[in-house]
């Protein structure tokens, strides 16, 4: 395959150690890697129930335009876009469009990257049947103002998949004090637990953004099995919601 | 930010990179087709690269080799829709009786029983000749379009990279996947290639196997007999009055026995297992195969898996090794088709390093078990012998420890891949 990119060809080696760094399993991006399969599981599932689509079948979400924001390497992107659905992933960290475009590239997956915001794309009037918004709510400045963006950039009857950190001791404990102090699984700063937002602030928020929410469940990390799962009942640290536009 | 000349890369029609198969299945032995057919049935496309001409396989008469397909193999087989074709040719075993022996005495007077009335789940297992179990794989093969049977040909070359795994065959052929699954037996192609190690040892034991026709009806009951030079196993075949021998002996006896004429190797046979079966005669081809435990150091690698013998090579005690292999196949299966329907890259380690955590604890304890069963039966040290008199015999008076053992025969303990509790994917 030939292309012409915008790289300059002396930053591709940079890229491409970049890339390597996001999709090693067992590097700095590990702790995403591990939480990956169960929110797939959570995503794949309410686009299937809201679509009507039937993952056993091949390319299951063909025809539906998805919104990855805060994409980084494209750990989700990539996934979507083997399923079928047409991607855009926007990533406000410029250089990691480059890094995501190599992978896919070398994936052999068309995914449009794009370095931009939910606001910018909601003011060109682009328009999606899914929009995924994960671990994103807790780093904004101003989550109202990005919920809106994020319901804007719905077409009616689409679906908006968004996954945060609750705030209370535990969390407290489990993503500060545990991930980033501990296991250095993220690096310190990663998170400010007073932007937190608990199940409840984050569903009134989503209901005055103009989305309904239809769906919340916790993701767990189990250290014995070392496995994430999700859980109808335990939302007290991570957890993931979905949401739609009437 | 947006340039059109960067966009060039996204170009929507670029097409996905279009692979020969998702999967390239090293090995058409027993778990390459069962492999291929699980994950084919499930959406995956699979190429299978098969030294042997399959027709030469096909065509195979009665030669005396068969397997002990435990209750969950014969539940993946359902579920992977063999069965049906090889029901017919399969004897249900009813009952396993263990018991020590020493050559020439017979069986010692403490048996372990197992009976299938004991288990809800039915039969403890079936025995099913090779070549039946063969052509019925190839014909389900050749029925699934998703599956392409590429026979005849060997591989000379493999590359896993970053996006895709090849192979480069004999003919000059090449094939390009997702990721490579090496069902290619105990000394693993796919394995060396990869630069994975392996551990294991000899026992200076070779199997002997045969078939014999025998006087009185098997009832469907499969006998093991621990005699100090290693065990040997009478296993029903259908038909009432044949069944499946596996004979192990010291390397250097079962070399001698093998060169004897067939009226000397039944006579060095008869007394091994007393009359209770009547008057027996030679009714199949006789092999030998030597006996050896062998393990990969590591199950699976960036777009690559190994499956069966090429994982682990166990000591036939109790038709474990196509049990454990099918176990591989109803796993990697499992986690193969979960990725793919998640999205996932199926040839990524994390996804693979499920499969491997999920085997290796399983197949590694039950080699070693295999094992340390074989070292104490395989010796006539009194001492031992008495004590292991007394262990079975203890186990067959407990029936809770006994149906805990029967279930593990069968093969239904465990963290049990779907395909092997029935299930579909």
């Amino acid at each position: 395959m030939t292309q012409t990119t915008t790289i300059d060809p002396a930053e591709v080696a940079k890229f491409e150690a970049m890339a390597a760094e996001w999709w090693d399993p067992n590097g700095k991006f590990r702790p995403l890697h591990m939480l990956n399969p169960c929110r797939l599981d959570y995503i794949t599932g309410q686009i299937a129930a809201e679509f009507d689509r039937d993952l056993k079948g091949p390319r299951p979400f063909e025809g539906l335009r998805l919104l990855d924001i805060g994409c980084g390497g494209g750990l989700l992107s990539e996934p979507m876009a083997r399923l079928g659905a047409t991607v855009v992933g926007a990533d406000a960290a410029e250089r990691n469009i480059p890094v995501a475009r190599l992978h896919a590239e070398q994936s052999g997956l068309a995914i449009d990257y794009r370095h931009t915001s939910a606001e910018a794309l909601a003011a060109a009037g682009e328009a999606f049947d899914v929009v995924l918004n994960m671990e994103v709510v807790e780093h904004v400045a101003d989550p109202l103002a990005y919920l809106t963006a994020c319901q804007q950039l719905l077409k009616p009857g689409g679906l908006m998949i968004c996954s945060t950190l609750n705030r209370n001791p535990k969390s407290f404990a489990m993503a500060i004090v545990g991930a980033e102090w501990v296991m250095r699984w993220l690096p310190k700063g990663t998170h400010d637990w007073r932007k937190f937002i608990t199940p409840d602030e984050l569903y009134d928020l989503i209901r005055r953004a103009g989305l309904q929410p239809v769906d919340r469940k916790g993701m767990v990390f189990n250290p014995v099995s070392w496995k994430w799962s999700l859980s109808d009942r335990d939302l007290s640290v991570n957890y993931v919601t979905a949401s739609v536009k009437r | 930010m947006d340039n059109p000349a960067s966009r060039a890369i996204l170009d929507p029609m670029i097409p996905n990179r279009k692979h020969d198969a998702d999967v390239l299945i090293v090995g058409g032995g027993l778990n390459g087709p069962a492999l291929a057919l699980a994950l084919a049935q499930n959406g995956l496309t699979v190429a299978v690269v098969d030294a042997r001409p399959a027709p030469a396989r096909a065509e195979t008469g009665f030669d005396g080799r068969a397997y002990a397909l435990a209750l969950a193999s014969q539940r993946l087989l359902a579920a992977t829709g063999v069965w049906p074709l090889i029901a017919g040719q399969a004897q249900p075993i009813l009952q396993i009786k263990a018991s020590d022996g020493l050559a020439g005495d017979g069986p010692a007077p403490f048996f372990l029983a197992f009976d299938s009335a004991e288990i809800e789940e039915g039969p403890m297992g079936f025995m099913v000749e090779d070549r039946h179990l063969y052509a019925a794989f190839l014909k389900a093969m050749r029925d699934e379009p998703k599956i392409t049977l590429i026979s005849g040909e060997t591989v000379v070359e493999q590359t896993c990279g970053p996006a895709e795994a090849s192979l480069a065959l004999a003919s000059g052929r090449r094939l390009t996947g997702q990721m490579i699954a090496g069902c290619d037996g105990r000394a693993s192609g796919t394995a060396q290639r990869a630069g994975i190690g392996r551990t294991g040892w000899g026992y200076g034991q070779t199997a002997l196997v045969t078939a014999i026709r025998h006087e009185r009806d098997h009832q469907g009951i499969a006998h093991q007999f621990f005699m100090s030079a290693g065990p040997l196993a009478i296993l029903p075949l259908p038909g009432g009055h044949h069944s499946s021998i596996v004979w192990s002996e010291r390397d250097d006896v079962a070399q001698a026995i093998q060169a004897l004429p067939d009226d000397q190797y039944l006579a060095a046979l008869r007394p091994r297992f007393g009359d209770f079966l009547g008057r027996i005669e030679l009714a199949g081809a006789r092999f030998t195969y030597p006996l050896n435990l062998t393990l990969a150091n590591s199950f699976a690698a960036p777009r690559l898996a190994l499956v069966g013998d090429a994982a682990h090579g166990v000591h036939p005690i109790a038709g474990q090794g196509l049990n454990l292999g099918l176990r591989d196949v109803g796993a990697l299966a499992e986690v193969l088709v979960e990725a793919m329907r998640r999205g996932e890259d199926i040839g990524a380690i994390d996804v693979l390093e499920r499969y491997q955590t999920w085997r290796r604890f399983d197949s590694t304890t039950l080699a070693l078990g295999m094992d340390t069963v074989n070292r104490l039966f395989s010796n006539d040290n009194p001492i031992l012998r008495a004590a292991r008199d007394i262990g079975l015999g203890a186990v067959n008076a407990m029936p809770g420890l006994r149906r805990a053992f029967q279930r593990q025969a069968a093969g239904l303990t465990g963290e049990l891949p779907r395909l092997l509790a029935g299930q579909k994917l």
